[in-house]
């Protein structure tokens, strides 16, 4: 490099001091917020049951999202990366739809489908089934907005990786089971691990979609971001951020996982 | 053991990738498809295979009808140009592989693993990556891998393109000994016609989709049988010209007997270097040329000689014989043509 000592040094410090002021302050603030009370009204805070059942609900959406993406992401991006077929190009942009779309969008969208006055509402209300304002809509808003997360992670990685091994391993007499399992699924397995963070990652913080279609109902249809909205608008500052710092925390986490997989994967 | 092609065709939408080709090839031997890229000698490879299917025709192995058996099911051992070997497996496991996905006994697959390393000679190595490994030794894992399986019939995709020229003749002499020690038939595409005249023992020619000749290297050195294969193989000069009189082509001075052709048919001849004859001095000799330029060529001397019109062509003498004429650029010298082929435009 020929950059000056100085210059090097100018370009650091701006990187560290933008750096410093958006993510370690707000983040510092949110772990000192949380425990200016003391442990007590921290612990107290968390183990309060309706915080219980947010976390539950959270846990709850973000495993099914997290599964069907990790089933659906599989398939389309197989699909995408190893095969020719007509209305690909189509496949692909809708993939990137819940990039593109607001999550309160999102969220709206199925309650015009599933709601009372919605499409199917009349129906789903004769025969006694709860989506809107319940956990399915919950479930069905955060499987939509992780949506592109695994597919776009993967396609990539399978397009280039190509399909000779593919080729080799049919050639050499394994049934398409076989292929998938001991070929395909080992060279994609940290671009999948890494896709299925993200997932989980968006899939416990996501607010907006999911804010639209669970009615803030306490102890029962709220998630930990919105059960920390509610703590925060009812001046309980200490609570809100106590929980606010799971999220906090799960991020941290999501960031170790994330390193360690990029290291692994470039190994 | 032995592959049999009939009338086979497949078209990529418009573009025609093999053209009703039909061939044999025999059990144990080794045979060559030698083509420019785009000839579709490896579409016709990998048909064989099963990876692709055909349009129509028939695919016979070992005597029993292919056409329509899965890729798995034909059995056959596919080495292609990139390795395509897996990653994530060790040496050992790659060769394993075509045995454990049919469910072999682990000691018959160890057992089977220890002879291939062996074989390919990279005792020692069955522990490590890919990654760690140079691309000759990757080559020679992929050939272990497709030989593991005992299959009827093997089929090299360019299987030294992606090497150094080094290494490339290393594995060219090392493959034609494998070849004598398995007796595998082996069917292989290259568009390195040293490659395919040096290891082969018959050779098919392509060019867009269809077989311009199969025979043997001296067959198709010596006796091409289409104006392609004339100037694909092996260096060539050529003059393009018509009768003069019955039974006689015409250029300059030059005159050339042939037959079979019409007054008015525009007709190439083609002539090797090394079949081009030089001289000082006339003798019988009739032709005029001008020496523009001379190349060394290790135990031979490039001549490029100006034959008037526009024309040049090379010719090849060993270096003792040029040396001791003397050949310098600038010089006129006198020349015939030894051997040649004639074949309509």
């Amino acid at each position: 490099m020929t950059e000056s000592r100085f210059i090097r040094y100018l370009l650091l410090s701006v990187a560290l001091l933008f750096l410093g002021l958006f993510l370690f302050v707000p983040l510092a603030t949110v772990f000192t917020r949380a425990l200016e009370k003391g442990g007590d009204v921290y612990w107290e805070a968390i183990r309060n049951p309706d915080t219980w059942s947010a976390i539950r609900l959270t846990v709850l959406a973000s495993v099914i999202a997290v599964l069907l993406n990790l089933i659906f992401g599989v398939a389309a991006a197989w699909a995408i990366a190893k095969f020719d077929f007509i209305g690909k190009n189509i496949l692909i942009s809708l993939i990137d739809l819940p990039f593109a779309v607001s999550p309160v969008v999102s969220g709206l969208i199925y309650v015009l489908l599933f709601g009372l006055q919605g499409v199917w509402g009349p129906w789903l209300l004769e025969h006694n089934i709860k989506i809107i304002f319940a956990v399915p809509g919950i479930v069905l808003a955060t499987t939509f907005v992780t949506f592109p997360f695994v597919a776009r992670e993967l396609i990539p990685l399978l397009q280039a990786q190509g399909t000779e091994e593919e080729e080799a391993a049919v050639v050499l007499g394994a049934n398409g089971w076989q292929t998938f399992w001991k070929v395909t699924l080992p060279n994609m397995k940290w671009g999948l691990l890494y896709g299925l963070i993200l997932t989980n990652a968006r899939a416990m913080g996501e607010f907006g979609a999911v804010s639209v279609v669970s009615g803030h109902i306490r102890g029962e249809t709220n998630t930990i971001p919105l059960h920390v909205e509610i703590l925060y608008n009812e001046y309980n500052y200490a609570a809100a951020f106590a929980v606010a710092s799971l999220l906090a925390a799960l991020a941290l986490v999501t960031l170790a996982i994330k390193s360690y997989v990029e290291w692994k994967s470039e190994l | 053991m032995s592959i049999d092609v009939k009338n086979l065709n497949k078209k990529f939408g418009a573009f025609v990738a093999v053209n009703n080709v039909s061939f044999h090839v025999k059990t144990g031997s080794l045979t060559a498809i030698l083509g420019p890229s785009g000839s579709g000698k490896s579409t016709l490879l990998r048909i064989i295979s099963g990876l692709e299917t055909a349009d129509s025709g028939e695919i016979h192995l070992t005597g029993a009808e292919s056409t329509y058996q899965s890729v798995k099911d034909r059995n056959v051992g596919f080495v292609f140009q990139h390795y395509a070997l897996f990653k994530h497996m060790t040496v050992a496991e790659n060769i394993a592989f075509g045995l454990n996905v049919r469910k072999r006994n682990r000691e018959e697959t160890r057992e089977r693993v220890q002879e291939l390393l062996h074989l390919v000679q990279l005792e020692g190595l069955d522990k490590r990556y890919p990654s760690q490994l140079s691309g000759g030794q990757k080559q020679r894992v992929a050939l272990a891998r497709a030989l593991a399986p005992r299959p009827q019939v093997l089929l090299l995709d360019e299987p030294f393109g992606a090497l150094d020229a080094k290494v490339r003749d290393e594995l060219r002499e090392w493959i034609t000994h494998l070849h004598k020690e398995t007796n595998v038939t082996t069917l292989f595409v290259t568009h390195d016609q040293h490659e395919a005249l040096e290891i082969a023992d018959r050779i098919l020619v392509m060019n867009k989709g269809s077989i311009e000749q199969e025979g043997t290297a001296l067959d198709i050195f010596d006796h091409p049988a289409s104006h392609f294969v004339a100037q694909f193989v092996g260096e060539t000069n050529y003059i393009e010209a018509s009768l003069c009189e019955p039974e006689l082509v015409c250029w300059g001075s030059f005159k050339f007997s042939v037959n079979g052709y019409k007054m008015g048919d525009k007709i190439r001849i083609y002539f090797r270097p090394n079949d081009v004859y030089v001289s000082p001095t006339p003798e019988t000799l009739q032709v005029k040329g001008v020496i523009t330029e001379t190349r060394f060529r290790g135990p031979l001397i490039e001549l490029t000689l100006d034959i008037g019109e526009d024309k040049f062509i090379t010719a090849l003498i060993p270096k003792g014989v040029a040396l001791a004429s003397g050949y310098k650029k600038g010089e006129e010298v006198f020349l015939g043509i030894t051997a040649f082929h004639s074949f309509r435009v």
